[in-house]
């Protein structure tokens, strides 16, 4: 496995920094949108789009690329701000975002914007969908792995585990889920709503890999991505712990701030205190 | 013309075609020797897969293949595929436009022996109602056969509706189909009789029947429900001046909504609409008892014929 020096995991760690800022910037301009849930993933999509993933901006239907499915849609404004970052498509249209002539819609849309891989939004569809795709990766021998962000509401719907059982009846071992676990979801805690516990014993029942890591620790992150290339007989799951609203204090943990956007005020506090957490 | 069971025939086409294309791939939930993708299974395990009684799993699977540039067929009974997976369906192949073929397997009420849970009665009011699908019903096993090499080689969306018994034949294997032409199997100049699926042998039937009573219908098959043949059905409303419809599907929203939507706006004529009744259906020993049963029997057509002749 490779080694990551401490100049990538802090770069890195700026990436995510950044993330953060431009997605909450997005929502507060725009005045919609889900900051909790995005703020939540900034350590993933940062070592996904900053560091694991072969991609090439320059063509975003290069066949030999990674696949990337935002299976937890809602988090639209992280994706749009990396992929901007990443060189899909200028900075500047995130000003746009949701704007009736823009690309970016409320949610990813593969038609619409370069470099998203699959339309999402409506919850439950990133595992049977990345089955499918990892399976032409196999079928054609191609190296591409398939990458795929949970949520871990979503993980209620009964379509996550239909997809969990035909990745491993068919042996994915391209595909690779990553869950954003930070146990809040629109109407309060996980565990209160519908408990997922025990949700790595779920996994491991599905006949999945199962790693578990603190989702903000970006060597983990790394490391982990790094692993799941080594399990070659069935898909696998990063178990990401984390906390909803990552890096603003007042929306750590609290389920208001899944898809409520900051007013101005609120916005000027989570702007300095994400320019706070610089190193 | 044959009497092979409509299965059969996109079973086996599927299965030959599956030779010449190899981007083809199958999908089936746990029902892949009643839809008779079984045939392509055998020959191709490699690109089949059954995804068991999981129709939603089934469609985001197959989406997942789209994505990767494969063909799709996904099978499934009509009932489940249209409306447990009808969220996939719109969202994931409609939405996201990718080249999914959803095959819909015993239809209407073909699947006689298990009843209303098992007969497909709305999915052509359901499937019509998304933009980006392709929505097409064949009359009969060779026509079913003929789709086949169409679809696949059609970029985009489609839903394919199948009967499970054989409808009466219609076509010789030399019928040729197009997405979005419908066929004038009859002409005549007193009415027209538009017909979808196993209800064009009735409605041929039908025809016949009025003849010896001195009507003259044109019998129309409209095959693709969207995208309509807007043109034919216009053009039989002004030269014939009254229609009845005919389906094997609710009288609401199916091809009787579709060609009521046509006329209302182009041609405002008479229309009668044969199909089920708005009520569920029931249990019987054959499909074609079951058929007359609700209301889908040849006679039912001539009546309607008779009531919109009167009303003209």
């Amino acid at each position: 496995m490779p080694y990551h020096t401490e100049e990538e995991t802090l770069a890195l760690e700026e990436r995510a920094r950044e993330l953060r800022i431009d997605s909450l910037a997005m929502i507060h301009a725009r005045q919609a949108g889900h900051p909790g849930g995005s703020l939540s993933v900034a350590e993933v999509m940062a070592a996904l789009f900053f560091s694991k993933m072969r991609l090439d901006p320059k063509r975003p239907d290069w066949t030999e690329r990674d696949r990337f499915i935002l299976s937890k849609g809602h988090a639209s404004a992280i994706l749009y701000a990396a992929l901007a970052r990443r060189g899909f498509f200028p900075r500047k249209d995130l000003e746009q975002w949701g704007e009736l002539p823009c690309h970016l819609q409320g949610h990813p849309d593969r038609l619409k914007t370069p470099g998203v891989d699959m339309n999402s939004g409506i919850l439950g569809h990133g595992v049977a969908i990345g089955a499918g795709l990892a399976t032409v990766a196999r079928m054609n021998g191609l190296s591409y792995r398939v990458y795929v962000v949970l949520g871990d509401g979503e993980c209620q719907a009964g379509v996550i585990w239909e997809g969990a059982m035909a990745a491993s009846k068919f042996r994915l071992a391209n595909l690779t889920a990553i869950l954003d676990y930070n146990d809040v979801q629109l109407d309060g805690p996980v565990h209160e709503i519908m408990p997922l516990a025990p949700l790595v014993d779920k996994w491991r029942a599905f006949n999945w890999a199962v790693l578990e890591i603190n989702g903000h620790d970006v060597r983990q992150v790394l490391e982990a991505l790094d692993a799941v290339e080594e399990i070659h007989d069935r898909p696998s799951v990063i178990v990401a712990h984390t906390t909803k609203g990552k890096g603003v204090s007042y929306m750590e943990n609290d389920c208001h701030w899944h898809g409520v956007p900051p007013n101005d005020e609120q916005w000027a506090q989570a702007l300095a205190e994400l320019k706070e957490t610089r190193r | 013309m044959t009497d092979i069971a409509m299965r059969e025939g996109y079973g086996r086409a599927l299965e030959e075609y599956g030779e010449i294309n190899p981007d083809v791939v199958v999908l089936d939930a746990d029902t892949s020797s009643s839809t008779l993708s079984s045939f392509f299974a055998r020959r191709y395990p490699e690109r089949f897969f059954n995804i068991g009684i999981m129709e939603p799993c089934m469609v985001d699977f197959a989406v997942g293949l789209a994505l990767g540039g494969k063909i799709p067929f996904a099978n499934a009974f009509a009932a489940l595929l249209s409306l447990r997976a009808m969220e996939q369906i719109r969202t994931c192949v409609c939405y996201a436009r990718t080249n999914v073929k959803l095959v819909a397997g015993y239809s209407g009420v073909s699947d006689y022996k298990d009843g209303p849970t098992h007969h497909s009665i709305v999915d052509i009011a359901a499937m019509r109602s998304l933009p980006e699908l392709t929505v097409i019903v064949p009359a009969d096993a060779v026509e079913a056969a003929k789709w086949v090499p169409i679809i696949a080689e059609y970029d985009g969306p489609v839903y394919l509706r199948l009967s499970r018994a054989a409808t009466i034949p219609v076509h010789d294997n030399a019928v040729e189909v197009e997405i979005g032409k419908g066929l004038t199997l009859r002409e005549g100049t007193d009415l027209t009789i538009v017909a979808t699926g196993s209800m064009v042998g009735r409605s041929m039937l039908a025809a016949d029947e009025l003849a010896e009573a001195g009507v003259d219908a044109r019998v129309l098959e409209i095959h693709t429900i969207k995208p309509i043949d807007a043109e034919l059905i216009q053009q039989a409303a002004e030269e014939t001046g009254a229609l009845v419809t005919a389906e094997e599907h609710s009288v609401v929203g199916g091809l009787g909504g579709a060609i009521a939507e046509v006329l209302c706006s182009a041609h405002p004529t008479i229309l009668e609409r044969v199909g089920i009744a708005d009520a569920f259906t029931r249990t019987a020993p054959d499909p074609d008892s079951l058929m007359d049963a609700c209301g889908l029997a040849v006679t039912d057509i001539v009546e309607a014929v008779r009531r919109a002749l009167a009303r003209k």
